[in-house]
């Protein structure tokens, strides 16, 4: 199973700072590690807020509104994706990271056979018009 | 406390999984037995069980299981030696101690424990074993699985897997196989060896060969980790890079190869909006690291190609035939073999007509080792569809089917088969 891990922002990396050499060597090593056991499958960091916008839906209208955003805790700085057996493995993992005075978040990732029988929400979609179909001609 | 019992020995569990292979290794380099290395392991893993319900998991759990496991192993050590210091008579010296054996361990507790997993991993892949007992010892001290989790993979009973690894220690002891990385002329079989378990354990779960369920994904899952360790464990070794491409793309398709009932879809057929473009990116990387490695091109590296040929095809139109056949022929050239052949046909037939992968598949009806073999009839019937003749591409869907030991492909063949008409 796979599973997302969420690292927010803070004042340092909404100012566009680059962490320090010691945080990136030690996260260097961290990430050597998830590569090393198998357990790594993609990591991205993400620029700060100001280089983003927000699309806001509502009533048929799209409103864009540019970036920075304020409430820095609720954003994203960055994530990892990892496979691994059982979310405490993924815990596990996350405890041997070199993170302080901060929240990293775990969230499973979707899989196929999380929908049972009908792998994705647009099979689904497509099998139920077919049983309706099949219903009206009866 | 029940339920903080539980959930600690789940985190025990995990850890295990994730410090397990090390542990292991590090402990098999110093009592050179990886049976004796496991027992010690798991004296450590059960008294981590007796522990940390108590007072929580340590902050290094790692560090934690070697230490533990480490005293129980220089005990071991010093009673091996007395008992080879009385069989010598004092007739010459033994050159480890346990003080050298700490030391070992020491060394065994920092980073670089990359050697010794190679070395696991080799010998646990080593040619002296059956292919079955080298795929359950993998699982299970390369892939920190349980006995009852591999199982419960390959449907058999418990029981069957526990005798199978018991066995496989007992005859790397027996044979007194060394727990080394091999060099020298040996070196390529032996590699060779480990990529066939990873790929078996992959296919196990690509294609199942038993049951119901067309796939069985936690099987590739555990497959891929095995090839992504031995990536880094072996850099060098370009064929390695080559079967983690491979397994990488042929993942990618999981979603798109099952259809609304669970029955399989084939490859053209499929809507390559559901492939994993995050696996095939991660396979078009690995490709190219094997590519920049050079040398001549091994026979995952040439699949892995060919599988790459159809991932960067937007549509199953534009997959560049004339190429896959040449990587075909050159597969043939490098590891000749009738299944080889036979996807050489498929590939001569999309790209130079029906008639031209008809002429090549023809040569190999009187294969023996095809006979029972349900893709050729499947193929050739497949063939002669589009060459119209529809009564005899009926007959070879059927025998397929009768062929096929997989319940959702016999479906998809008889399907076939009606669909040539009466």
């Amino acid at each position: 199973m796979r599973f997302m891990v969420i690292v927010k922002a803070n004042k340092d990396s909404e100012a566009g700072a680059l962490p320090d050499r010691k945080i990136l060597t030690e996260m260097g090593k961290f990430n050597d590690e998830l590569v090393k056991a198998g357990v790594m499958l993609a990591a991205e960091g993400l620029h700060a807020s100001s280089k983003g916008a927000r699309v806001k839906f509502s009533g048929g209208k799209t409103t864009v509104i540019d970036g920075p955003f304020t409430e820095s805790k609720e954003l994203v700085a960055g994530f990892w994706l990892w496979q691994v057996k059982s979310k405490e493995e993924a815990i596990e993992w996350l405890k041997r990271s070199p993170f302080d005075n901060t929240e990293v978040e775990i969230r499973q990732v979707f899989e196929a056979d999380d929908f049972g029988p009908a792998f994705t929400p647009e099979l689904r979609a497509q099998e139920e018009r077919l049983r309706a179909e099949v219903a009206a001609r009866k | 406390m029940a339920v903080e019992a539980t959930e600690i020995h789940r985190a025990i569990d995990a850890v295990w999984r994730i410090e397990s292979p090390k542990l292991i290794a590090g402990l098999a380099r110093i009592v050179r037995d990886i049976g004796i290395a496991e027992d010690l392991a798991h004296d450590a893993l059960v008294a981590a069980l007796e522990q940390w319900p108590k007072g929580g998991v340590p902050d290094k759990p790692g560090a934690w299981l070697m230490a533990t496991a480490k005293h129980r192993a220089i005990d071991h050590v010093r009673r091996r030696q007395m008992l080879e210091r009385k069989q010598a008579e004092l007739g010459y010296e033994i050159e480890t101690d346990a003080r050298a054996a700490a030391v070992d361990l020491d060394a065994a507790l920092d980073e670089e424990v990359g050697d010794d997993l190679l070395r696991l991993m080799f010998t646990a892949c080593h040619p002296v074993l059956s292919t079955d007992a080298r795929v359950a010892l993998t699982l299970r001290l390369l892939g920190g699985m349980t006995t009852d989790e591999i199982a419960r993979a390959f449907l058999v009973p418990e029981s069957t897997i526990a005798q199978r690894i018991v066995r496989a220690k007992r005859t790397l002891a027996d044979k007194q196989v060394p727990f080394e990385v091999p060099r020298g002329a040996d070196r390529a079989a032996r590699v060779s060896s480990m990529l066939e378990v990873i790929y078996l354990v992959f296919n196990e779960g690509y294609t199942a060969t038993a049951g119901d369920d067309w796939m069985r994904p936690g099987l590739c899952e555990d497959a891929l980790r095995l090839g992504r360790i031995l990536a880094e464990l072996a850099p060098l070794e370009s064929d390695v890079h080559g079967l983690v491409a491979l397994m990488e793309i042929q993942a990618s398709r999981s979603r798109a190869r099952v259809g609304l009932s669970g029955e399989p879809v084939v490859l053209l057929e499929q809507n390559r909006a559901q492939w994993d473009h995050l696996l095939i990116r991660r396979g078009l990387a690995a490709l190219a690291r094997a590519e920049k490695l050079g040398g001549p091109r091994g026979p995952y590296v040439i699949q892995a190609s060919i599988a790459a040929c159809h991932a960067r095809a937007r549509t199953a139109e534009e997959t560049d035939w004339p190429q896959i056949a040449r990587l075909y022929a050159e597969l043939a050239a490098s590891v000749p073999s009738p299944v080889v052949e036979l996807n050489r046909a498929v590939a001569d037939g999309m790209a130079y007509g029906p008639q031209a992968g008809l002429d090549r598949l023809d040569a190999l009806v009187a294969e023996p080792s095809l006979q029972t073999y349900h893709h050729l009839p499947s193929v050739r019937g497949d063939l002669l569809v589009k060459l119209g003749r529809f009564d005899e591409a009926r007959l070879e869907f059927e025998r397929a089917a009768s062929l096929t030991r997989n319940a959702r492909e016999r479906d998809l063949l008889l399907e076939r088969a009606r669909a040539c008409g009466a």
